[in-house]
């Protein structure tokens, strides 16, 4: 069964794809889709998938994502790919690539953190070699699967 | 002026570090200058410490600067209200160098993003303390004329102590060689065990702690092995006795050896080795004044050379 008769094509917008099903629900709500009153928004869950088995995927029309929000996806799903979507033709695509810095995005799990006790902006540095999130202010490194998000 | 601040030992070169012993040399040569006349130092102590205090107010006296500052006695007076960046900003406003110590981890490297004068760090949290490892660093050197390639006994609370976690990285420049001795529920961490790994430190670690476990070592760096850091109160009672260095286990030890330790003591030093030629923790202790002396004019931006006393 091809792609296009799971869920339909949109003219204009984004295509999340290959989202692990148990992080459907986490996504939506870090993307604040229900914020997107001029968009038709398709989730399509359960999907067949020739990489995971099963999979989930979102189709947002009329809206492009911040910068902000694709870095909280990175975290979430690391292995998702994203697709912009201009007159039906996939004018880009790619897979989310980690940035080096997240800016107010990550809880410190450090309940002694400065961030967790003065109004301030949290500040994670992302450590390629051990693929953990690391506290700028208090050192606290998170494994990316444990990360609990600003917002 | 995030520059001249100092938050942390770790990103310290081992040049940056040698430089600042240099500048606390001159201080030891002779601590009562007026180069700060005019100045003047904040302390704030969001959390007591009163020797950490003494220490750093006596460094700023003995060069000639004014000092303000206030000791919050419960941790919890100074969270009625205002955040640590509006007290940097207010204090910023009035002194030139600001000395903190804070409960929470992180304080410090906070206050020098929003603090338009230099902070020095006297301690955030269980997260960095650098006077603290620079009087270390200061004393080793003092007593063995090196850092490079020493045999260091570190011995007690491995696991919570961060003194030692920061000599461990400061250290790090000197090719040194570890001897870490601790009771299983204090070892030291595994994080620190891969840092070694990564840094090419080499190290032991042994749960025993007797005449044997020193013989080599050049330099002993007591700590603390305190009831409230166990879990298992049956396995405090069986290891709190051992961790205790005796007299009589330094008969076989180097003639350089010295016992370090950064206080405040219990027990963990019998009296008597106070009188011992080993004994080295009070004249460490008294490093802390050159060394808190060259870090407060390195943040107010003097040089080695400027704080020279021969020129
Ligand atoms: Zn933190």
């Amino acid at each position: 069964m091809s792609k296009q008769l799971q869920v339909a094509a949109i003219q204009n917008g984004t295509v999340i794809d290959h989202i692990p099903n148990e992080k459907l629900v986490e996504v939506v709500r870090l993307l604040h889709l229900e914020r997107l009153p001029n968009s038709s928004i398709m989730i399509g869950y359960n999907l067949n998938s020739e990489q995971l088995g099963h999979k989930s995927l979102i189709k947002v029309s009329n809206h492009y994502f911040s910068k902000e929000e694709l870095d909280t996806l990175c975290i979430a799903i690391p292995n998702a790919t994203l697709s912009i979507i201009e007159d039906y033709q996939i004018k880009e695509k790619r897979a989310f690539d980690m940035p080096s810095d997240f800016d107010n995005i990550v809880v410190c799990p450090n309940p002694m953190c400065i961030t967790n006790n003065e109004p301030m902006p949290t500040k994670f540095h992302y450590c390629a070699d051990k693929k953990v999130l690391k506290c700028h202010y208090c050192g606290k490194e998170v494994e990316t699967d444990e990360v609990r998000f600003t917002k | 002026m995030e520059n001249n601040s100092l938050v942390s030992i770790a990103n310290l070169s081992g040049e940056q570090l040698k430089y600042l012993l240099a500048m606390g040399r001159e201080f030891e040569k002779c601590p009562n200058r007026k180069i700060l006349d005019g100045k003047l130092v904040a302390t704030l102590f969001f959390e007591p410490s009163t020797r950490t205090r003494l220490s750093f107010e006596t460094a700023a006296n003995r060069l000639g600067a004014r000092v303000i500052g206030f000791t919050d006695p419960k941790v919890t007076s100074s969270t009625k209200g205002e955040t640590l960046k509006d007290t940097i900003m207010m204090v910023s406003n009035y002194a030139d160098v600001i000395v903190m110590r804070h409960y929470l981890e992180g304080a410090a490297l906070w206050a020098t993003e929003v603090s338009p004068v230099p902070i020095v760090n006297a301690g955030d949290g269980s997260n960095q303390h650098p006077t603290q490892t620079l009087l270390d660093l200061y004393t080793i050197q003092q007593t063995q004329g090196r850092l490079e390639d020493l045999n260091i006994c570190i011995v007690g609370d491995l696991k919570y102590g961060r003194t030692v976690h920061s000599l461990i990285m400061a250290m790090r420049h000197f090719n040194p060689k570890f001897q870490f001795v601790a009771p299983r529920e204090l070892s030291l961490p595994e994080e620190y065990k891969r840092y070694c790994q990564e840094q090419h430190i080499s190290f032991e670690e042994t749960e025993r702690f007797d005449s044997s476990s020193i013989a080599d070592a050049d330099i002993i760096y007591m700590t603390r092995v305190q009831r409230e850091r166990f879990t298992d109160l049956m396995e405090y009672e069986r290891v709190k006795d051992v961790y205790i260095l005796q007299r009589d286990m330094l008969g076989q030890t180097k003639d350089n050896m010295k016992i370090l330790h950064p206080l405040p003591r219990v027990n963990e030093i019998a009296q008597d080795v106070d009188d011992d030629p080993h004994a080295y923790y009070f004249q460490q202790a008294k490093n802390g004044l050159y060394m808190r002396e060259a870090v407060l004019c390195n943040a107010l931006g003097y040089t080695l050379d400027d704080v020279r006393v021969e020129k």
